[in-house]
């Protein structure tokens, strides 16, 4: 089976690559971009059966920094 | 005194923070990653610069979960000194062995340069032959050293003098102008430049050798 987890800086914590990338948008005219945020896509290829329970330990243990960064869990 | 330097895959700075302990006094043993266990009565770990584990995931991560950094952890629970400078801070930062965390540079760029800091203070191991408002010159090289904390923390550093070094002039963003903190037992030290390359007068300047300096003088053998 398949999860996906996706890794976005927290709100509140300034995003330079997100902000760097808003600006690269206006600079090639597309208006009304308020705000950009980065983050990551991780993909696990697991064993049928993982739980949900042992994939959150994956990201609070290595997945993802909790000081600056939230997390969610998509299983397929 | 009795010292070891981490060694990971793409760490380059080690051979440079042996270098600084070893001609401050102290005896360096260099520890690979993969080892278990860290040698018998060690005072410091030095965890050195450069770019662990290819920077993989998030700078530091990787290495925060190798197997010398279990032994690491255990060696700081004993109450024993450690430090990190560049990648090691921010090693430590995701092994939890200090707060905070280093994003990528407020100006996205990599930036290596001689920059001036203030030493914050004195009273730590790491910084105790340097007078308290000093400004000296040291290298950084990093493209992730903005240090970030939620307020609370960053309070909380400020209240218990755990600021060792700020930025005089802040390359990176980082909060408070914040380059190096200390643990809340003062023992563990983390900052971004390097006071490994300014230790002799072939590298420019030699005001990083204090920061060896106190550390061998201030630590007594266990």
């Amino acid at each position: 089976m398949k999860a996906r987890v996706n890794v976005m800086l927290k709100n509140g914590v300034l995003d330079p690559q997100g902000a760097a990338v808003r600006h690269a948008l206006g600079a090639m005219g597309f208006e009304g971009v308020n705000d950009v945020r980065q983050g990551k896509v991780i993909e696990l290829d697991v064993a049928d059966g993982t739980t949900e329970e042992s994939i959150k330990q994956m990201c609070e243990k290595l997945l993802a920094n909790t000081v600056i960064e939230s997390y969610t869990i998509e299983l397929a | 005194m009795k010292a070891a330097v981490l060694v990971f895959p793409g760490s380059n700075c080690d051979r440079d923070m042996a270098v600084a302990l070893r001609k401050s006094g102290a005896d360096v043993t260099m520890v690979w990653h993969k080892e278990t266990s860290l040698p018998e009565g060690l005072d410091v770990v030095g965890v050195p610069g450069g770019f662990s584990y290819g920077d993989y995931l998030r700078c530091g991560a990787i290495a925060a979960n190798s197997p010398i950094t279990r032994a690491l952890k255990a060696h700081v629970e004993r109450g024993g000194y450690a430090f990190g400078i560049c990648n090691g801070f921010q090693v430590l930062t995701e092994a939890g062995l200090l707060p905070g965390a280093l994003l990528r540079n407020a100006g996205l760029k990599y930036i290596c340069k001689t920059t001036p800091l203030e030493v914050a203070t004195t009273n730590s191991a790491y910084t105790a032959d340097y007078t308290l408002g000093q400004t000296i010159g040291v290298p950084i090289a990093h493209h992730d050293g903005n240090f970030t904390a939620d307020e609370a923390t960053l309070d909380l550093l400020e209240a218990e003098d755990r600021v060792a070094f700020r930025y005089g002039d802040n390359p990176n963003g980082s909060a408070r102008n914040i380059a190096g903190i200390l643990s809340e037992n003062r023992r563990v030290l983390g900052m971004m430049p390097h006071p490994e390359r300014a230790f002799e007068a072939a590298h420019g300047n030699e005001d990083g050798k204090a920061f060896f300096s106190s550390l061998v003088s201030a630590v007594v053998p266990a």
